[in-house]
């Protein structure tokens, strides 16, 4: 078991070995299973284009959260916030391959967890769109050349702007028409939402309690 | 699809899992049969039995399937495994409720009601199709009540999804059903509420037997106001009707169930981050009018007055002084400029200032009415409230834990000295159980209950095996397990299977008996395992998400006698919630007496000779005509009451001579 998750792990280390880990998958029998099963549930509770955007803009939003905290060793963190970026990279890791998995279930494309903006198309001309709360090229190069107790405050206060972001996200989801029917992003959406809204709760205060020297109660 | 071979034994041949595995099956075989044998009686325990974990832990490598898994299992026996059937075959199952015979499976689908009665062989009594998530359950009589969240739920439980952002079609909140004639269910009443409801809970007020209360929990976006009138997302100082920051109470008039309805909207939240103790102290106070008075920045944060630190504070006005082209001159002016501005500025950073009200939500409440306590696992907080007035819960204690993501549920100990909450990290959705996921994330955290209801933390709990990253794992739903003298509880933990531990000394929690099974998909994380482990008069029951229902008993070990398991069956209930926890009340037995006689062996609070000396009086007490039965009981408890000024554990000797006194008056 350790072996294997060790395995694992060297593979999501390295994006070459996972997409060949992916393309592996996209060709098992157990893939066409589960699309099957994709399928029938969807004919139940049918996705919608925004259902397919959430899920892919969130796995370019997630993935900058965890460029974000895996600074957080070299720029000088502290213990504690070292101990969020963690659990951070953890969480945010997992699910994006649940979004993965969801997309490719349903014959999507499944784009890689970097972050970048989405293409969007309005009136007929393709922008380029950060996701709500996406740190801007500019807002990341300060966060990469803070250190120490700087770092924590930059980290904890754009950590919160981007968190904030997730929430519109779920939010904007919920207000579309035909939207979050699928158990599955339904769950992740309301997930998100309290979990990031739980997590800002938590920042908020880490970073008051660094600003003043005083955690209020 | 036919589910009717669902419950191949792991014969598999080629993959060292698979021999895990059967190693796994054999090695509890082996336990099973040596120690089958203890029955009740004067049977010495300890000794032969084993209160070793199997090492190599046998639920590392076991085969994946959905329907042909490895198992493994330890100090545990499955009597029988029921997939669920016709539409709900393929949809999440998800909590349980019981009622007489009955185990009723909520499935995203709708629910199931499994007749239990021969626990080997269940039967489906009915199934209700309607479709709502996560279709909690909980019984009253002859009332059922399910709870509706996603945005799929309709009112009249047909297939065809809700599209319209807005509709009356739609249900988010609690079902009511009349199953006086429980096969053929009847929709009583709809109760909407604001978030839908992911969880709730039954309140039985012990003072008030006209009417039961649901508490109500959603956690899932508030939903649009024109669609249930009165739903707000803003936040209370923006809007005082506020669906945020509150839970909602409903009463459920028993003569009239149809008139269900909320009462209350408690905002048990409130002021939950009031100033720091000593915040109000007068040297503190002094202080801040003194920096005041000196015209340093004074902002809110979260509702209390702090000084802004000169290291914030200087770069600011050196900037404002720079775009006045008077670089390192800042003058009285420059602070006028930043004083309106300096609120804002922190609150961009920080949040917006005013009263801290914590969570927005619980996700799931356990009421204990016999102590008059509930348990709220509320997001980022786990709180005890007072809820002897029902429709008005009052916060106790909360704590908080920045180990803990998600306060996810609460398990009381018997006697209230203990709580116990539970952390769903990663939503349950994701494998949190994986070697590389640390021990104190997605655990159980365990505090005391202290005379003054403040919580003290003692120790973490998590399932002790390793489990893949195919396999969602977290702690989730259980059950205390009436064992006499002792906190042991059952607990589901989605793929990472049921186990079942003691947490009798709160600092040291430790398992004594485990069931798993290998992943539903070896490939790809496919949502599976035990979503609710619930000991049920005897049984423990569990909900396989995709597995069907799963019924299990206790086999004897050195860790858990034959005599505690026979005394734990002696306690029955007509029905049961488990988050409107049941006290524990145990009537007199031999098999309960005999169960505090194995505890003070194990602990060695009586010598091993008054320990043969007391089983044997029990044994021939029992064998003895009544008269004489009452008598020897007599005699043995006046003895078991000289027996505890020497002992080391003269509590367990006063509940045994207890216990004696209440056979012989039997």
């Amino acid at each position: 078991m350790a072996a294997l998750a060790l395995t694992l792990l060297a593979c999501a280390a390295t994006r070459a070995a996972a997409q060949n880990v992916a393309q592996a998958r996209a060709i098992s029998q157990n893939e066409a299973a589960a699309m099957a099963k994709a399928k029938a549930d969807s004919a139940l509770h049918p996705y919608t284009n925004a259902d397919v955007d959430f899920m892919t803009g969130m796995i370019s939003h997630h993935a900058q959260a965890i460029v974000m905290a895996r600074w957080a060793p070299t720029h000088g963190a502290s213990a504690s916030v070292q101990t969020l970026c963690s659990r951070i990279i953890n969480a945010q890791r997992d699910e994006i391959l649940l979004m993965q998995t969801w997309l490719r279930d349903r014959g999507k494309p499944v784009p890689d967890a970097v972050p970048r903006p989405m293409k969007m198309i309005m009136n007929g001309v393709e922008h380029e769109m950060l996701m709500p709360g996406m740190l801007t090229d500019e807002q990341m190069r300060q966060l990469d050349a803070a250190r120490g107790n700087d770092f924590d405050r930059l980290f904890l206060t754009y950590m919160i702007q981007h968190h904030t972001g997730a929430t519109k996200m779920v939010k904007d989801l919920f207000d579309t028409y035909g939207a979050a029917q699928d158990d599955l992003v339904f769950k992740f959406a309301s997930d998100v939402n309290v979990d990031q809204t739980t997590e800002i709760a938590r920042m908020q205060r880490m970073l008051a309690a660094l600003v003043f020297g005083v955690e209020p109660k | 699809m036919v589910f009717d071979v669902h419950r191949p034994r792991t014969t598999s041949r080629h993959v060292i899992a698979a021999s895990l595995a059967l190693f796994a099956t054999a090695a509890c075989a082996r336990s099973t049969v040596s120690t089958s044998t203890g029955a009740i009686g004067p049977t010495p325990m300890g000794g032969v039995m084993s209160t070793m974990p199997p090492s190599p832990d046998p639920r590392i490598g076991l085969k994946a399937g959905r329907f042909d898994a490895g198992e493994a299992a330890w100090n545990i026996r499955l009597l029988s495994t029921n997939p669920s059937q016709g539409p709900f075959a393929n949809s999440t199952n998800s909590d349980l409720a019981f009622l007489g015979n009955y185990a009723i499976q909520g499935n995203y689908d709708g629910y199931q009601v499994w007749d239990i009665s021969n626990r080997a062989h269940p039967t489906l009594k009915v199934s209700n199709y309607c479709p709502a998530s996560q279709s909690d359950v909980s019984v009253y009589k002859n009332l059922l009540f399910v709870s509706a969240e996603g945005n799929y739920g309709r009112i009249d439980c047909g297939a065809e999804p809700v599209k319209d952002t807005v509709s009356k079609e739609r249900i988010r909140g609690i079902r009511i059903f009349d199953i006086t004639d429980i096969a053929h269910p009847r929709n009583l009443a709809n109760v909407q509420t604001c978030r839908g409801s992911h969880t709730h809970t039954v309140v039985v007020d012990p003072k008030d037997p006209a009417n039961v209360y649901v508490y109500v929990s959603g956690s899932a976006p508030v939903r649009s106001p024109n669609e249930l009138a009165g739903c707000s997302n803003a936040n209370p100082e923006e809007d005082p009707n506020s669906a945020k920051f509150r839970i909602e109470v409903i009463k459920v008039p028993l003569a009239h169930p149809e008139q269900a309805a909320i009462v209350s909207s408690p905002r048990i939240f409130n002021d939950l981050a009031a100033p720091p103790t000593h915040g109000a102290a007068t040297a503190d106070i002094a202080e801040l009018n003194a920096a005041r008075a000196r015209g340093a920045f004074i902002v809110n944060v979260f509702g209390q007055e702090m000084v802004l630190p000169p290291y914030i504070a200087k770069p600011i006005l050196d900037s404002i002084a720079k775009a006045r082209g008077d670089s390192g001159h800042v003058t009285g002016a420059d602070s006028a400029a930043l004083r309106p501005l300096v609120q804002g500025m922190v609150d961009k950073m920080i949040g917006p200032p005013g009263p801290k009200r914590g969570p927005t939500q619980c996700h799931d409440i356990t009421v204990y009415p016999a102590i008059g306590l509930a348990g709220g696992a509320c997001e980022g907080y786990g709180m005890l409230l007072d809820i002897r007035n029902p429709t008005a819960p009052v916060r106790l204690a909360a704590v908080s834990d920045s180990n803990f993501s998600y306060w996810h549920s609460a398990t009381f100990n018997n006697d209230g000295t203990k709580i116990l909450f539970s952390d769903e990290w990663g939503g349950g959705g994701q494998p949190k159980c994986r070697a590389t996921d640390p021990r104190d994330w997605g655990a159980d955290a365990i505090f005391t209950v202290e005379p003054d209801h403040s919580l003290k933390f003692q120790s973490y709990y998590k399932l002790p095996a390793p489990q893949t990253s195919e396999e969602n794992c977290v702690a989730h739903n259980g059950s205390m397990i009436p064992i006499p003298g002792r906190d042991v509880m059952a607990q589901a933990w989605y793929q990472g299977g049921i186990s079942v531990f003691d947490f009798t000394d709160a600092a040291h929690p430790k398992e004594i008996a485990f069931f798993d099974r290998g992943p539903v998909n070896a490939e790809h994380m496919a949502g599976g395992g035990s979503w609710s482990a619930y000991w049920y008069n005897g049984v423990i029951v569990s909900s396989e998400i995709s597995r069907g229902l799963d019924v299990f008993e206790l086999t004897p070990s050195g860790l858990l006698s034959q005599n505690e398991i026979a005394a734990a069956k002696t306690v029955h209930f007509d029905y049961q919630n488990t988050q409107g926890q049941p006290q524990f009340v145990w009537p007199a037995s031999f098999a309960l007496s005999r169960a505090y006689v194995d505890q003070l062996e194990r602990s060695n609070g009586l010598s091993s000779s008054r320990i043969s000396d007391v089983r044997q009086s029990l044994a021939s007490a029992e064998g003895a005509s009544a008269g004489q039965r009452r008598d020897a009981l007599n005699k043995l408890a006046s003895q078991l009451d000289g027996d505890t000024s020497a002992s080391s554990d003269a509590a367990k000797v006063r509940l045994l001579a207890t216990s004696v006194r209440e056979l012989a008056a039997k």
